[in-house]
């Protein structure tokens, strides 16, 4: 809002075009506070989660139900996405406009091949485990944990993948920048969550 | 300036469904807020007729309990807290030097969540009953088995909806203070005010996301069937207390924190002082909202926590005492020795001090917890929170809305019926709940629809509803206040009370669109009244006198909360039987809910593919402003 701002739009564009203007510094500013809101939105899922999980209802138990080898796939898939993510904002950093596109392009793919496992996870349990959101309190805590994480996935690939679109229609500015860089640090940030969620549900689901 | 556009300027009702500006915002949010106060009082004058006498059926238990369940949930999240909103809204970009808030485009969508959350939980009233369960909704009484029609959805719903909107606004204000603050406006030369709405931002950003998750899981439990709380599945329903209380007991420092601000605000104003202890004011503001966190199973003690738990809490929360008292003779030092005015507005803010210190006095009490084991779920309870919150929060509010009420619209509210209202309503709050302390204390139990005669109780519930019905006349009064003031020409000066120290008071009331037509350069803490004892009758500007740039006007925050709103009554059916086939076709399918959701992500996309611009008021438009004015 300062009525004398430089004006980026046009013209040459800073180092870091995210930090250019002041809504783009307060864009930034806003969605950190806004992801820690989300922290303790996880956090209470987490504890919610941790208090429910070994009621079981007589239903299938974690140990019997979860499969190292696909989840540590969906992790390692994921955590590349996060590497992904970094190279598009160094490409942006760079003025690189079709490096930033093509790694945003695939941190997109690799966040619909996490989700595609995660889908396939979840039918899996509810058609052949019989583990579905009303079998026990551990399945209600896992799925409303584990899902939210899921819809959070899903929210950033639609996000990521207009914002691709932007940059197509209107080129690296000081305004789509801004946009890219808060949807690589909300990226990073589901990113992180599913650290915890891989060990907190599923590796001590396993061990205990 | 590089892009001139053409501007939309809106009139009338569009114009008040597409702003953006933070005034504007506020009278929006005092408007819903003192409509919903309205209906939370209507709410509380019949639970006192039901209560006058002993076995009276004036309303049947089932809606009293529906009575008492509105009457808390409307107060705090509809009634005061967007009251509180309003405030913020109208002042705080003011006493920083700013010309709006930092995400204009969200304060209005944070206002249109709250407002069509608050419309849908009231909606329960005439679709098929209210929630029954207390504005607690402690499980099992809020699941499915106890609380079997959707009231009690209505409830997780709308508040979810509502919560949004919190939410948004915290963060919004939070950043605004973070980076619009003028030159010269550093942290420890923002008016207490500015530093308690800050920290209740801070406190609304850490506790409102665990009340949306607890009420994301109250809500899959009813509808989806999930065993959170389902002790025959494995759930823990102790579990919803822990949440709710999480959350619950934050929150009551969201509702008095800005009331202390503005105390704090309007003391040294009419004591023509400074603020006595300035720094040890903001240090335990803090502490406060630090504090605030690590209490909330002082609201548990009798369900068996174990002695461990229950002296913890009890100490963490017995600590608070000491911050607060810190205020307390804070506020008194102010007043001592100052040239006082009793205004109205001084009144309501004197007023507070004594009755909060008594609210403190039973918080005390309540968190010795072998003391509790009595007090629980008794009368002395409903005495104590509402001391802190009717003596404290809305004393507050009155004194704010006198105080500011020239700045937000050009008219000084007056004085003479204020003066009324203060004395009715102050007389009647002690007369309903001073006695109930004692009611408490002799065994009236909270939450009762009825009582038995010749327990001692009757006289002392009359004495409480004669003062409730003192206090709705007081309210009234008010009320008739507004009419009469509103139908007034505008006309006060800048700083209508003369001893105005803070930035507010330096700009025209109402303030122009833009604030400040420059921005202030801030030279110390009370930046007007400094500025006053150096012999200047202005602010020293900051900037030149330019082109200011203005966000544009948006319909998209109130199209995306009527999306939240149609999903969220799809939501609340999508189990229901239809004897209509096509509305079982739409809610049974979740049809509802896709378009509701498709409304608003529709809106996001928009706003993100659509690049606000906004405009420019250029320096001759200013001008020009200047002469009419
Ligand atoms: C206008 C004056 C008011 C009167 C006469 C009044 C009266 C009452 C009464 C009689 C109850 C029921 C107690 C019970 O049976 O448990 C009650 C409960 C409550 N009131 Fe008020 N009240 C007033 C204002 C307020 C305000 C301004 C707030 C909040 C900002 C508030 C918050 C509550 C809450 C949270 C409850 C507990 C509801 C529950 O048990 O779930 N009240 N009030
Ligand atoms: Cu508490």
């Amino acid at each position: 809002m300062s009525s004398a701002h430089v004006d980026h739009t046009h013209g040459t564009l800073p180092h870091e075009p995210e930090k250019a203007t002041h809504e783009g510094r307060n864009k930034i500013l806003g969605f950190w506070l806004f992801l820690g809101g989300e922290s303790v939105l996880f956090g209470t899922l987490f504890a919610t989660f941790l208090a429910l999980r070994n009621q079981t209802n007589e239903g299938p138990t974690a140990h019997e139900l979860f499969n190292m080898g696909m989840t540590a796939a969906a992790t390692f898939i994921l955590l590349t996405s996060s590497l992904t993510s970094v190279f598009a904002i160094q490409a942006m950093h760079r003025h690189k406009l079709k490096q930033l596109v093509a790694w945003l392009g695939i941190t997109v793919v690799l966040g619909l091949g996490f989700l595609g496992l995660e889908i396939y996870e979840f039918a899996e349990y509810v058609h052949k485990e019989h583990f579905g959101m009303t079998t026990s309190a551990f399945s209600s805590s896992f799925y409303t944990l584990v899902g939210f994480h899921g819809a959070h996935v899903l929210f950033g690939i639609l996000w990521i993948s207009l914002l691709i679109a932007q940059l197509f229609k209107k080129g690296l500015t000081v305004v789509t920048a801004p946009k890219i860089y808060v949807s690589a640090i909300y990226w990073h940030f589901i990113d992180v969550v599913w650290v915890f969620i891989f060990t907190v549900v599923y590796l001590l689901g396993k061990v205990g | 300036m590089a892009h001139a556009h053409s501007v939309k300027h809106h009139k009338g009702l569009m114009d008040w469904l597409t702003t953006v500006d933070h005034k504007k915002i506020a009278i929006l949010y005092l408007v819903a807020g003192g409509l919903f106060f309205g209906i939370g009082g209507i709410e509380a004058m019949l639970i006192r007729i039901q209560l006058w006498k002993p076995l009276n059926n004036f309303v049947s238990a089932q809606t009293f309990n529906e009575l008492i369940t509105m009457h808390g949930t409307t107060m705090i999240f509809l009634g005061v807290m967007p009251i509180i909103f309003a405030l913020m809204n109208a002042v705080l970009p003011l006493q920083l030097g700013a010309r709006d808030v930092a995400f204009p485009f969200l304060n209005a969508l944070g206002f249109w969540t709250f407002f069509f959350g608050g419309l849908l939980l009231n909606l329960s009233w005439i679709m098929g009953g209210a929630p029954d369960a207390g504005w607690t909704a402690y499980t099992p009484l809020a699941s499915k088995a106890f609380s079997p029609t959707h009231g009690v959805d209505f409830y997780t719903i709308g508040i979810q909806i509502a919560g949004l909107g919190t939410l948004i606004g915290g963060i919004n204000f939070l950043a605004t203070v973070i980076t619009m603050r003028a030159p010269g406006m550093s942290f420890m030369r923002m008016p207490m005010f500015t530093w308690a709405s800050f920290i209740t931002s801070a406190i609304i950003l850490f506790a409102f996301p665990a009340i949306t998750v607890g009420l994301v899981l109250l809500s899959f439990d009813r509808l989806l069937g999930a065993n959170f709380f389902e002790v025959a599945a494995g759930g823990n329903p102790i579990l919803w207390q822990h949440i709710f209380w999480i959350f619950g007991h934050p929150e009551v420092y969201i509702l008095i924190l800005p009331a202390f601000g503005i105390i704090s605000d309007v003391i040294p104003t009419f004591a023509r002082k400074r603020l006595f202890g300035y720094s040890s004011m903001v240090f335990a503001t803090i502490l406060i909202a630090f504090l605030g966190f690590m209490v909330w199973a002082h609201h548990m003690f009798t369900i068996g926590m174990g002695p461990v738990a229950n002296a913890l809490f009890s100490i963490s929360t017995m600590l608070i005492a000491v911050p607060t008292g810190i205020k307390i003779f804070n506020w008194l030092f102010t007043m001592w020795g100052g040239q006082i005015r009793f205004t109205t507005a001084n009144l309501f803010a004197s007023a507070f001090v004594p009755t909060f210190v008594m609210g403190g006095v039973t918080g005390v009490m309540l968190a010795s917890a072998p003391a509790d084991y009595q007090f629980h779920d008794t009368y002395f309870v409903v005495a104590h929170f509402h001391y802190v919150i009717v003596g404290g929060l809305v004393l507050g509010l009155f004194s704010g809305l006198f105080y500011w009420w020239p700045k937000m619209f050009g008219r000084l509210l007056n004085e003479t019926l204020g003066k009324w209202t203060f004395w009715t309503f102050v007389i009647g709050f002690q007369l309903t709940f001073f006695i109930q302390h004692f009611l408490g204390l002799m065994g009236m139990q909270r939450r009762i629809f009825t009582y038995l005669p010749n327990q001692d109780f009757d006289t002392m519930n009359l004495v409480s509803t004669i003062g409730a019905l003192l206090m709705a006349v007081g309210v009234i009064i008010f009320f008739v206040n507004i009419v009469i003031t509103m139908s007034k020409p505008k006309g006060v000066a800048n700083d209508p009370w003369e001893d105005g120290r803070t930035l507010e008071w330096t700009i025209p009331s109402p303030p122009p669109e833009y604030n400040f037509k420059q921005i202030p350069l801030v030279r110390g803490l009370d930046a007007y009244w400094k500025e006053k004892q150096a012999g200047n009758t202005e602010m020293t500007p900051s900037e030149p006198v330019g082109s200011i740039h203005m966000p544009s006007a948006s319909i998209l925050p109130f199209v995306m909360s009527v999306g939240l709103f149609i999903a969220g009554l799809g939501f609340m059916f999508s189990r229901d039987e239809f004897s209509n086939s096509f509305l079982a076709g739409i809610f049974n399918n979740y049809v509802v809910v896709i378009i509701g959701l498709l409304i608003t992500f529709i809106c996001m996309l928009l706003r993100s593919v659509f690049d606000d611009h906004g405009w420019h008021i250029e320096p001759e438009e200013l001008e020009e402003e200047g002469v009419k004015a």
